[in-house]
């Protein structure tokens, strides 16, 4: 039987040629990303927003009426209502933001809630409700720093990791490249203004433990070369690293394709956009891993010399002796 | 590293047999059947977001614990003080800035006083409860120590978590889960529950009962500007009783309290065709009410719930049979709720929901029942190309992949753990992982072969250089899944369990497992070329 070989066997493309380039689209893809979120902000779901959410699916139609929704639920009077596809163009999300009143006051949120509900399926027969949920401001502000801490130690954590397993040019350049992921995600979650709840929290987890692996495979690689091929130019040497993985790579991130695809077409709606933040940093953790994570090694300066061990005082002691020195 | 002595090769199967057995029951469940009882059924419990119902997240009013024990504290010291020999007189007692005050009518006593006091400030466990100090000169001051306070919560907590489980059973739903999250917090969830008002008007009662007298010499224009008499505190009649709007001034103290039950049922009284509630004391609250109401003969006292004056009826006679009957403002439900709550003790501390989320079963089984077919679609294109691309040694790691799902899920249902939404990108992470060692793997040996390492050369070395890239991405992940798991809240935890558990078991199957059949294989066969 031929076996399928997706990469000929000895490619020798020179990626790091366009290392510049990249690195500026790469800064500039950072800096665009944090400025869509500062200016537009990230369209938060009811985990980190607070409020009362409904979630209905409009069983008869291929569309849910969203502009007709948005006015029925704003006429109720607690202000100006998000209503959003979710998943499935016949499914909808629609936030209702609470008065500062009705928080304090345990049972009157979904009150609100059902009222929505009720609403709508006088409007709209055949509507079937999937969820109603109410999550407080307090808790809302607790979800926010929870996600942000969670984020921000699992992310150091792994550098340091890396750091004592490499050096620590390694586990900077980790960390660049993940910090490069979770700001584009985020900057794709800005502009698109795709809600953004806690189960994208856990996908852009995900996200990170991928660009990981990209990232270390790519890393033990170079640095096996770099103990090989002592005298090899290091952007030579991390060419031929990442050229060796390049099988790896493609082949990897083709089988995680063909699992995520299903989910994304045939899947539940409530996990589209989680899924849709995996697939989306996929590519974006396995561009880090070559263009970001490879090439900082080169301006953080690591050498040949960094998996050498070095020469001790007895080494020299004995080179004394044999009158090599 | 091919070396697989027996006794490794029947560990290694029992170790994964045991696992794959722990999956079946969920499975089973998994395709509508019921699992028999009396066999042993690990499973894998399914998350609201997934299998439908309710959950609450409720908070305590902590603040409410630390006024409680300071009004039982005041009664205590008024009692110690009144039963000393001789009788120490105390007045101005004061209770302002959560601290207990009071004046000795002698300097003298002081002495005394702190000698009855002091065993009093030290509770349970050695930890001191309460701070004892002497203001000029015959002023006493105690001051709640914050151990005290907190001992104080955790306790309330407690029993609360206690009382809220409790009340749920006695709603006859199947199944929930009631757990004590942080200091001041308990998380319920019923599955299968979509309607959560009645869960929410039950927990949402206290269900403090108290009996006080109602101090009859308060003038109606001083409790109409809301003005207390001295010793005396005002509350407001309960909605739909029969002075609704108006209130009512009761003796702070010297009142019992309803948590000495040990009964409560609705009814309605023959005489009035109205709902009651009957209560039967226990021993000694029994005797505290037939003390009370012997005492009392001819005077009113007022029933209050949760702060509100039910009604005030006047005691016409000793009550000593220890059972009493509450009336005023029931519904034939509320008077059901309140002795359900009533039978299950009352809530030491009031909870508000600070978080509610309902998701319908029929979404959660469609997340289910899509979930399964796209993950089924995925994993025949997953094993399809993992087979086109490395041959043999791609149907090792079909079948590795196939092993690390049962045995993940054999774990998770062992541990009883949750599987949630986020646990299912968990679950595509680990399986990217899996796929990803495997990959590695191959990719390895062909590079060896293609070096012209001889057969078992390059297989060995393959599974030795890729072995080192897989542990260390496979730790950095477990590192990053810990801190998920220890400072993440909610849905990313059901993520990290997945993702600690999933981390294991891929590299056991990836690594070990596939590397007993080839050496099984290769010892066997002893191929010269192996089509990788």
């Amino acid at each position: 039987m031929k076996l399928l070989k997706l990469v000929p066997a000895d490619t020798n493309i020179k990626f790091l040629k366009l290392r510049i380039p990249f690195f500026i689209l790469s800064i500039v893809l950072i800096v665009g990303s944090w400025a869509a979120v500062l200016t537009q902000g990230l369209n938060y779901g009811v985990d980190f927003a607070g409020g009362q959410e409904v979630r209905l699916t409009f069983e008869q139609r291929e569309e849910a009426p969203v502009g007709e929704l948005r006015q029925l639920v704003g006429g109720l009077g607690y202000g100006t209502p998000v209503v959003q596809e979710f998943g499935a163009p016949n499914i909808v999300s629609i936030r209702v933001p609470l008065p500062e009143e009705v928080e304090e006051t345990p049972g009157a949120a979904t009150e609100i809630g059902n009222q929505v509900i009720s609403m709508i399926n006088e409007e709209y027969p055949g509507v079937r409700t999937d969820g109603n949920e109410t999550v407080s401001g307090k808790v809302a502000g607790e979800f926010r720093q929870d996600a942000v801490l969670a984020l921000a130690l699992a992310m150091l954590g792994v550098a340091m990791y890396i750091w004592i397993r490499f050096e620590w040019q390694f586990g900077a350049g980790a960390l660049f490249a993940l910090f490069h992921d979770v700001s584009v995600t985020l900057g794709i979650f800005a502009i698109f203004q795709l809600e953004f709840s806690l189960q994208i929290i856990a996908a852009i987890l995900a996200i990170i433990g991928y660009s990981l692996n990209d990232t270390i495979v790519v890393y033990d690689r170079i640095r096996e070369n770099l103990k090989k091929y002592r005298k090899m130019p290091l952007p030579e040497l991390l060419d031929l690293s990442v050229n060796e993985t390049l099988a790896r790579t493609v082949m990897t991130s083709l089988t995680l394709l063909v699992a995520l695809l299903p989910l994304l077409l045939f899947g539940p709606a409530s996990l589209f956009g989680l899924v849709l933040a995996i697939t989306a940093g996929l590519f974006i953790g396995t561009y880090s891993s070559v263009y970001l994570a490879a090439p900082m090694l080169i301006w953080l300066g690591v050498t040949s010399d960094s998996f050498v061990p070095k020469e001790t005082e007895a080494d020299l002691q004995e080179k004394k002796a044999r009158g090599q020195v | 590293m091919l070396d697989f002595p027996l006794w490794k090769k029947i560990w290694l199967w029992v170790l994964t047999l045991v696992a794959v057995a722990a999956a079946i029951p969920s499975l089973y469940n998994a395709t509508g059947g019921e699992w028999p009882e009396g066999l042993p059924s690990p499973t894998v419990n399914l998350g609201l977001d997934l299998a439908g119902g309710s959950h609450l997240l409720l908070e305590a009013e902590s603040e409410e614990v630390a006024a409680q024990r300071l009004e039982n504290m005041e009664e205590a010291v008024r009692a110690a003080m009144r039963n000393a020999e001789p009788r120490i007189r105390i007045g101005d007692v004061s209770t302002a800035n959560g601290e207990l005050s009071f004046m000795l009518d002698s300097a003298a006593d002081i002495d005394r006083a702190r000698g009855i006091l002091e065993p009093m400030m030290q509770g349970q466990n050695l930890v001191r409860e309460w701070d004892l100090s002497v203001v000029d000169t015959q002023r006493m001051v105690l001051t709640p120590t914050q151990g005290g306070t907190e001992n104080a919560v955790n306790d309330a907590m407690e029993s609360a978590t206690e009382v809220v489980r409790r009340r749920i059973d006695e709603l006859g739903t199947r199944e929930p889960t009631i757990i004590r999250q942080g200091d001041t917090r308990i998380v319920v969830q019923v599955p299968g529950l979509e309607d959560p008002e009645a869960l929410k008007e039950l927990l949402g009662q206290t269900a403090q009962l108290e009996f006080k007298l109602v101090d009859e010499n308060a003038l109606i224009t001083n409790i109409q500007a809301g003005i207390a008499p001295p010793g005396s505190q005002i509350f407001p009649y309960a909605v739909g009783s029969d002075f609704e709007g108006q209130s009512v001034a009761v003796k702070r103290l010297g009142g019992i309290r309803g948590d000495s039950l040990t009964g409560a049922q609705s009814g309605i009284d023959p005489e009035t065709n109205e709902d009651v509630v009957n209560i039967q004391f226990d021993q000694q609250g029994g005797q505290k009410f037939a003390q009370l109401s012997t005492q009392n003969v001819g005077k009113q006292f007022a029933i209050i719930l949760d702060g509100e004056v039910l009604s005030t009826p006047v005691f016409r006679e000793p009550i000593l049979g220890g059972s009493a009957q509450i009336s005023g403002s029931f519904t034939a439900e509320s008077a059901n709720n309140l002795a359900i709550s009533l039978r299950s003790g009352a809530l030491p501390v009031p909870l508000t929901v600070i978080e509610e989320r309902t998701v319908s079963a029929e979404l959660g089984q469609d997340s289910i029942q899509r979930g399964l077919i796209a993950m089924l679609i995925g994993s025949l294109a997953v094993i399809a190309l993992m087979i086109a691309t490395y041959g043999r040694f791609g149907i090792y790691a079909t079948i590795a992949l196939f092993f690390n799902v049962l045995i993940l899920l054999g774990i998770m249902a062992g541990l009883n753990t949750t599987l949630t939404l986020p646990g299912i990108a968990g679950f595509v992470l680990t399986i990217g992982a899996a796929v990803d060692a495997n990959v590695l793997i191959n990719e390895r040996i062909r590079e060896e072969r293609k070096r012209g390492r001889r057969v078992i050369a390059a297989v060995e070395n393959g599974y030795k250089e890729a072995s080192r890239a897989i542990y260390d991405a496979n730790i950095t992940n477990f590192i990053a899944g810990v801190l998920l798991f220890l400072f993440g809240s909610g849905p990313v935890r059901g993520f990290a369990v997945v993702l600690i558990i999933g981390l294991f078991t891929s590299v056991f199957t990836a690594l070990t497992l596939t590397r007993m059949w080839v050496s099984g294989w290769l010892r066997a066969k002893r191929p010269s070329d192996i089509n990788v």
